[in-house]
């Protein structure tokens, strides 16, 4: 342990704790705008500029570690005025559109130029208007609100390990670029979005598609539906000021009915049927593999339920596309089940249903615009808002959220069981197959205190576990005593580590969960800011609540599933299923 | 005064190392291998009071030192060629004149430090430098002087040339690094110092062109020779380029400690034309000197004391016909041009200066531009992340210093700052140069 003095006061840390760290410690908050909770900072914005005793030049304190004896001093004149004099340098290379601008009350730069009382820039703005970015579905770059904090250089490069966004230029004319290239299109970018969740300023952010939503739900001729994935849930109530892990579900339910959705439904009943489907296809690759002998099957098998995954696997590593389930994500699954067997329940043509989507993700956006997502005979899936649109449509209808009350999904496709709610969560989708999975195979409850398991769960980069199937069914006697090893990667770097592990040889797995973001869904780059490990924590917590809160907690026991298998799909990867609920994929390698 | 650095510069073929061998070359290697540890060798150059000639004016011995007791391995020793100050060709210079030496003062490094691979990181300009050196050390190699088991021992010692693109904070050591690895030449955070993890994470020795070619000669003659030349606080010679209104412009070695005076009077064979106004020491990144100064002693340690530095070696001497504005004006042009854009204050804070300085120049400088400039500069001094954005502040603070009533003649008293305006923000948001 190390004593120091921040202002005058004593605090005992302990060694590689950075001054930011200390200050923290005794309630001081040092402004930051390129510091990223967990990761490296780049030391690049200066805001964080403390004076060290003994030491002429002002040290940034998000990298600077503590030493014995050290005296810092967090708040002196020239602190300040190193600080408002960093302020105005950037507000000088800054629009001034905060009226009009995506962050317009929720920007740091804005709220730190609010709190050191700049009333004035004694620097002329300088620089020339660039173009937008506007090249993909999800996500829309603004370079002239861009202050190079390089926040997203660092998720992008050290987290999702994509290396998209890099500085390009230098000195003044410095831009943060897809590298070589002008726009996202061109180059690699995998929609995750995670720049967008942790941009401090408007620079980059998710496309606003909420007017285009408005028009549908004013249009008359249309029925528009919408359906909410698990993890907005336990994130929404942060965009009203709520706690992170505040559960909302019935709030929002009132919510999207008075916005006038005509039916509420929920994405939690495609994740019930994707376990179904996912579920059903593990095992008959297992039997393949094991009884048929067959070499040709491709395992581990992959979850396919991240588009943001999905279009990484396709850029970087095509060859594993056999491997990946063939399931739509549940997203696409409700869109092309909405407008087919719900259609003919309701007697209304595919044409005139709009199916609307409430994701964390930019992704999604991406991804319900893809070729392949219009099995249905039109566009599955219509509009994706992300969970911080919402939180901005349910504002501007004038809406009270919280003092809302609870209210009920629409059946049958708001219909779900816990094991939907679970893959809002890095680790939730493995753990609803095997509730599932090893219920069919032994007829008997998954053996694990509360169907939950633990190896799994939690923020580890990389997660396994092992599972011996024991006391199988007559059907399903190949695997008896059979070891089934998984395992769960969430983050792009992560899913980097993980193959590259069973690409060498040293890992062998059956099955493998992948989540493009942090955390999973809940950590998914369309959700509140700003997301730290916290937040991740306090959201995961949430949605196990309301998992364990629920009668049906195993996916095949959701009344609703049956009900639509009896009437209209038969059984899982039957002729209907493959053609609606299952894709294929591209190699997207070869143009790199 | 006998020369040290450019002893040979002149007088021997640079492209035959039997003349360099001629004139005791490689002996200090020699007799360090044979007969001196690893440690001797570290106590002499701490000793020689040495300090690093490419700017900062770090002690040598206790880099040295540093590095030996980095844990890791392997170690690695980088020789800083990347001379991007404006006006400063010393290192050129010494490289084409006597390759031999700073080859032989990068072994005696890698003898003391425990390294066995080396890089000359050259700026890509210098294609004379780079043939001579590539040559220098294929004869070596040949003769048992670099390579394997130097002298029989069971030293090795490689070493390669890495050229540079051309970006001036590769000069900084830790931008050096990153561009050496084929990262965005930009510095990196300090610590970890270089000496800890430096090249590829390594422990990593920089020096300048001209610190090594101080070695030999030191190991060879000893610390007491050293020290009688130069001052007691700085011993040893500095080379010098000078140039600008001056009738001998070139390349001069003298002894550390003597004056800007001595330098225009009995070096330059004084001013061409006009009236001395001013010269800057150490290149664009360099204090500005009044007449003031001209007594003033040119070394580390007592130009400290003034306030100033003594910088990387250039003296640009200037007469009365150069406006203060439009010099300055031309120095932020350079920074904005070469700061790699990292950290906020020197890459905005470049580009303000430079239009203020402009608006200076047109003599349409806001009311209270003066003291807005000598904020920022204060600031950048304070803030910036590489020691390069630190230095932008020199230039400006000393002219401020000195010429501060002929800056102040570009001010309009009347003109303010305009409020941004409801109607039209975007005309504030025209390229104003």
């Amino acid at each position: 342990m190390l004593n120091i003095t921040v202002n005058n006061t004593q605090v005992e840390v302990s060694e590689d704790t950075t001054i930011l760290d200390a200050a923290k410690k005794i309630g001081i908050k040092i402004p930051t705008l390129c510091y990223l909770d967990g990761l490296q900072s780049p030391g690049s914005c200066r805001m964080c500029i403390v004076e060290v005793e003994g030491i002429k030049a002002l040290q940034p304190s998000c990298v600077t570690k503590v030493s014995e004896g050290m005296k810092i001093y967090t708040n002196t004149k020239k602190v300040r005025d190193a600080r408002k004099i960093i302020l105005e340098l950037l507000l000088s290379d800054h629009p001034w559109e905060c009226n009009t601008c995506d962050r317009n009350q929720s920007c740091e730069l804005q709220k730190l130029a609010d709190e050191y009382g700049i009333k004035e820039v004694r620097f002329p703005p300088v620089r020339e208007r660039m173009p937008l970015d506007e090249s993909t579905p999800g996500i829309i770059r603004d370079p002239n609100k861009c202050i190079l904090c390089r926040r997203c250089v660092s998720v992008c490069h050290e987290v999702q390990g994509v290396d998209t966004l890099a500085p390009r230029a230098r000195g003044f004319d410095t831009i943060i670029a897809p590298g070589q290239f002008d726009t996202l299109a061109e180059a690699v970018c995998v929609q995750c979005g995670q720049c967008a969740a942790v941009c401090p300023v408007g620079a980059i952010s998710e496309k606003d598609d909420i007017d285009r939503v408005w028009e549908a739900i004013d249009d008359p001729n249309k029925f528009v539906v919408v359906q909410t994935a698990p993890a907005i849930r336990a994130a929404l109530g942060e965009c009203f000021d709520l706690e992170p892990g505040t559960l909302i579900k019935g709030k929002m339910t009132a919510a999207l009915k008075r916005l006038g959705f005509d039916k509420v439904f929920d994405t939690n009943f495609t994740a019930d049927l994707t376990i179904m489907e996912e579920g059903t296809e593990l095992l008959t690759r297992l039997k393949k593999a094991l009884v048929d002998k067959d070499k040709n099957v491709a395992l581990p098998m992959f979850t396919s339920c991240s588009p943001g995954w999905i279009n990484y696997m396709e850029s970087f590593y095509p060859e594993l596309i056999p491997n990946v389930s063939t399931c739509k994500s549940p997203q696409q699954m409700f869109g092309a089940v909405a407008k087919t067997y719900y259609a003919d329940k309701i007697s209304k043509k595919k044409e005139d249903i709009v199916v609307v989507s409430i994701m964390p993700c930019t992704a999604k956006k991406f991804e319900c615009n893809r070729d392949e997502m219009n099995d249905s005979g039109v566009k599955d899936v219509d509009y994706v808002l992300t969970t911080r649109e919402l939180g901005k449509f349910i504002k501007q209808a004038g809406i009270d959220f919280v003092n809302l009350p609870d209210e009920e999904m629409d059946a049958p496709l708001g219909i779900s069981t816990g094991a939907a709610d679970i893959f809002a969560n890095t680790g939730g989708v493995m753990e609803a197959a095997l509730r599932t999975a090893y219920e069919i195979v032994t007829g008997k409850e998954l053996p694990f205190k509360g169907l939950r398991i633990a190896p799994v769960e939690g923020l580890k980069g990389v997660k396994e576990a092992s599972l011996k199937i024991e006391g199988t069914t007559k059907d399903w006697r190949f695997l008896e005593g059979v070891t089934l090893n998984v395992a769960v990667a969430h983050g792009l770097g992560n899913a980097k580590k993980l193959i590259e592990s069973i690409k060498s040889g040293k890992k062998s797995y059956h099955f493998i969960e992948i989540m493009a973001c942090p955390g999973g869904c809940i950590g998914g780059g369309g959700q509140p800011r700003m997301t730290t490990d916290e937040v991740r924590q306090a959201r995961i917590n949430a949605i196990y609540k309301e998992d364990e809160g629920r009668k049906l907690r195993k996916s095949h026991e959701n009344p609703a599933i049956k009900q639509i298998y009896e009437e209209f799909l038969e059984k899982p990867l039957g002729g209907k299923s493959h053609h609606l609920l299952h894709t294929t994929y591209t190699n997207k390698k070869e143009g790199i | 005064m006998s020369r040290i650095v450019l002893e040979n510069c002149g007088k021997i073929n640079p492209e035959d190392i039997e003349e360099y061998i001629g004139a005791d070359g490689y002996e200090a290697l020699g007799i360090a291998l044979e007969k001196k540890t690893p440690e001797d060798i570290i106590k002499i150059v701490k000793d020689s009071k040495l300090v690093g000639r490419g700017g900062a004016g770090f002690p040598t011995g206790l880099k040295w030192s540093f590095a030996r007791a980095a844990k890791e391995s392997p170690k690695y020793i980088i020789c800083n060629a990347d001379e991007g100050e404006p006006g400063t060709f010393k290192d050129r210079l010494i490289m084409e004149g006597d390759p031999h030496k700073i080859l032989e003062g990068m072994a005696l490094c890698g003898y003391a430090i425990g390294a066995n691979t080396a890089y000359i990181y050259i700026r890509g300009e210098y294609q004379l430098s780079i043939q001579r050196l590539t040559k220098a050390i294929k004869d070596a190699e040949k003769l048992g002087l670099l390579g394997k088991n130097i002298f029989d021992t069971d030293f090795d010692f490689n070493v390669k040339i890495k050229i540079g693109a051309g970006s001036y904070v590769c000069g900084e050591e830790t931008a050096l690094l990153n561009s050496m690895e084929g990262l965005r030449g930009e510095p990196r955070l300090k610590p970890p110092f270089p000496a800890e993890s430096g090249f590829l994470s390594k422990p990593t020795n920089v020096n300048n062109v001209e610190t090594f070619a101080n070695i030999a000669p030191i190991i060879l003659n000893g610390f007491e020779w050293f020290k009688k030349i130069g001052t007691e606080s700085t011993p040893g010679t500095k080379v010098y380029t000078i140039l600008g209104h001056i009738k001998r412009p070139g390349l001069i070695e003298v002894p550390m400690g003597i004056t800007l005076r001595e330098i225009i009077y009995d070096y330059a064979g004084g001013m061409s034309s006009g009236k001395f106004k001013m010269a800057q020491i150490g290149g664009t990144a360099g204090d500005i000197f009044s007449s003031k100064l001209l007594d003033a002693p040119l070394e580390y340690q007592e130009l400290q004391k003034l306030g100033h530095n003594l910088g990387s070696g250039a003296i640009l001497i200037m007469n009365d016909i150069i406006s203060i504005a439009d010099f300055l004006t031309c120095c932020m042009k350079f920074f904005v041009h070469e700061s790699c854009g990292k950290c906020s204050v020197c890459r905005i804070g470049t580009k303000q200066m430079y239009n203020a300085f402009k608006r200076l120049k047109k003599k349409e400088a806001y009311f209270d531009e003066l003291k807005t400039i000598k904020e920022l500069a204060e600031k950048l001094k304070l803030t910036a992340f590489c020691p390069m954005g630190q230095s932008v502040a020199s230039p400006v603070l000393s002219a401020l210093k000195y010429f501060g009533e002929e800056l102040a003649r570009g001010v309009n008293p009347d003109k303010k700052h305009e409020p941004i305006t409801r109607e039209n923000p975007i005309i504030r948001r025209q390229k104003i140069c």
